[in-house]
């Protein structure tokens, strides 16, 4: 395995060129910026895993195991919360996305670089205000701060929802930035047909990131100037509609969920075409149905709101509109399997997790399109049918890619390998102890258990003590990921350039990449999976 | 790359004052309590201001065409997201609803 490297042999790279922790803080270098980013928000991650845990153990048997009902109602809710704003949307894009867009169209740096800085500073903020209304009053809502009881509640909302407007402005900056520099500092000759699909990817999130977080700003506002001044937007004493709320929310939420997904399905197409060492099936298809994705999805909000008073007409409408996505979904699922066929497919660990999410999101997916359907939703809404269909999608999805994405570019980042038969092994303990989860979840749900209880009834206990057993095998799969990744900082070989022999820019440059990214600017000619 | 068009700081003045005076009306509209027609009215002040904002503070008016789009197409959204929610007020049902 292996190419020719094309980069400097010399030691100096972004790593230890400068030293000092004012060096790291005050970096205007898109690769420490990502670093940053990656430090903090698997921080977060590490907390609201131990919140998931939690929520398990409590479930592990009817009645109270270790908190109280108040707690319980506590915990879920920062557990949705941290792992919504502060690792799932954040995640692929402010982590990956700023470590190798510039890399992936050999540009030196994003299109802002202070920008770039202050978002970062932004988005800190904001999780520091969030994490603060720990220490006082905890938020009991929920992440989605339903009115009319996120009105009435005596905790902390407003401060929390001051905690999502500023990280969902850090979530703009950083999608601002994003689109100018895939328009402004493409290489020469990289038109924007032979950008790699992951850059696609970025870019059509960034462009949700840029459209849809500002309603989600307004409507925390107006809810906030509701809680503080009494405006009659969404209390019906005051004259106010309590589902135009939910309106206001999804008009946001549902994108959000392709911000999560999108970066995703970019590292997804990467990781499939390098493994199967073979040229991406329909770059096209792909990279217009992420904008196919992008656009869909802001018409089809009310599909969470089909057992809210929502009208009929505007239930069936929404109905039909969901179904939509799975045209555009499909069509990346159809060309990653067309990639796979008859290439020379090698499974180390990024390929493994790549094709993990095609398994587990293809049933978060088509779960999806069940719940779209009106008349089950009914049935199916707030049991743990949803709760496990979503899961698929973000945990099965998203952070299966996050993972598959980390293991792929670890060496170009640190210049160090992992040990793959480790790595292999995460992927095994995180994809069974998934499985074991939240497919009995399902079940539940069919079964008629609500979400969001803290206690059950008696034939529910079999299915969840598999459940809670299933969140240990994922929690110890996370713990040897970090284990295999600190040891390879430690003692692992040192990487090459290439080391997976892909075709992408970012693997022209040394590993570690210098500080500026390339020793000389990349002239492009090929597209970008041209094996 | 394109001109910069420098908008003269007198017309800065004359668009704030404008802004001040708008804000003006609106709370004197307020206190004529129009009834049904206070939400329309207010809305309408409201957009008028925004106008004025996006034109000179945000040089919409001297900007190229690609620029406008991009911007007319923020607008789509917003359409998007009151239609549809104007939508399901208009026609739910009263006597079957649960709101
Ligand atoms: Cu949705």
């Amino acid at each position: 395995m292996g190419t020719a490297a094309h980069g400097s042999n010399s030691n100096v790279n972004y790593l230890n060129e400068f030293k000092g922790i004012k060096s790291w803080l005050l970096s205007l270098d898109h690769k420490r910026i990502g670093l940053m980013y990656m430090i903090s928000i698997l921080t977060f991650f590490f907390v609201g895993g131990i919140m998931a845990l939690l929520i398990r153990y409590e479930l592990f048997a009817p009645g109270k195991q270790l908190l109280s009902p108040d707690q319980y109602n506590q915990v879920m809710t920062y557990h949705g919360a941290m792992m919504v704003f502060m690792v799932i949307v954040p995640g692929i894009p402010a982590i990956l996305g700023n470590f190798f867009l510039p890399l992936q169209i050999g540009a030196a740096d994003v299109a802002f670089p202070k920008l770039n800085l202050a978002s970062w500073y932004v988005f800190m903020f904001g999780a520091a205000i969030a994490i603060s209304t720990f220490f006082s009053t905890k938020v009991d809502t929920g992440w989605t701060f339903y009115t009319p009881y996120s009105i009435k509640t005596g905790t902390a909302v407003v401060a929390m929802v001051l905690a999502a407007f500023v990280m969902g402005m850090s979530s703009i900056l950083t999608g601002l930035n994003f689109i100018v520099t895939v328009h402004k500092l493409r290489a020469p000759g990289m038109t924007m047909f032979k950008v790699p699909l992951f850059v696609w990817a970025i870019y059509s999130t960034a462009i949700l990131q840029v459209i849809a977080t500002p309603v989600l700003a307004i409507t925390l506002l107006l809810l906030a100037a509701e809680r503080l001044f009494g405006v009659g937007v969404f209390d019906p004493a005051l004259g106010g509609d309590p589902v135009l709320f939910q309106h206001f929310f999804w008009f946001y939420s549902h994108p959000a969920v392709y911000i999560m997904i999108l970066p995703a399905m970019g590292i997804v197409s990467e990781l499939i075409s390098a493994f199967s060492h073979k040229v991406i099936f329909g770059y096209k298809a792909i990279a217009y149905s992420s904008l196919g994705i992008a656009a869909v999805s802001f018409i089809v909000w009310g599909h969470h709101m089909f057992v809210s008073g929502q009208s009929e007409i505007a239930g069936v409408l929404f109905s039909f509109l969901t179904m939509l996505v799975g045209v555009p979904t499909a069509i990346k699922m159809f060309n990653w399997l067309a990639t796979l066929y008859r290439g020379s497919v090698t499974f180390y660990s990024p390929m493994l997790y790549a094709l993990g999410f095609l398994f587990l999101f293809a049933i978060g997916g088509v779960t999806g399109i069940m719940l779209a359907s009106m008349g089950v939703d009914v049935h199916f809404h707030d049991t743990y049918f949803v709760v496990a269909h979503f899961h698929y999608v973000m945990v099965g999805g998203t952070l299966m890619a996050l993972m598959g994405g980390f293991y792929y570019w670890f060496p170009k980042m640190f210049g160090k390998m992992v040990d793959d038969r480790l790595a292999r092994m995460t992927f095994v303990l995180i994809f069974i102890g998934f499985n074991v989860t939240f497919f009995p979840q399902f079940i539940l749900g069919a079964m008629g258990m609500p979400r969001r209880y803290f206690d059950y009834i008696a034939p529910y206990e079999s299915l969840n003590k598999i459940s809670t057993m299933g969140s240990w095998l994922i929690a110890s799969g996370f713990l040897l990921s970090l284990y295999a990744m600190i040891k390879a900082l430690k003692s692992g070989e040192k990487a090459p350039s290439n080391p997976w022999g892909a075709k992408t820019l970012e693997w022209q440059t040394s590993s570690p990449p210098p500080h500026f990214n390339f020793d000389k600017k990349p002239t492009v000619t090929g597209g970008p999976y041209d094996y | 790359m394109s001109q910069h068009h420098v908008i003269p700081f007198k017309t800065y003045m004359k668009v704030a004052a404008a802004l001040v005076a708008l804000t003006f009306l609106t709370v004197i509209c307020h206190e004529l309590h129009l009834g049904p027609l206070a939400g329309p009215v207010a809305f309408l002040i409201a957009a008028v201001k925004a106008a004025l904002v996006l034109l000179y503070f945000m040089h919409l008016k001297y900007d190229n065409m690609q620029n406008r789009v991009i911007f007319g197409s923020g607008l789509i959204f917003l359409l998007l997201l009151i239609g549809f929610s104007a939508l399901d007020i208009w026609t739910r049902v009263q006597s079957m609803s649960t709101l």
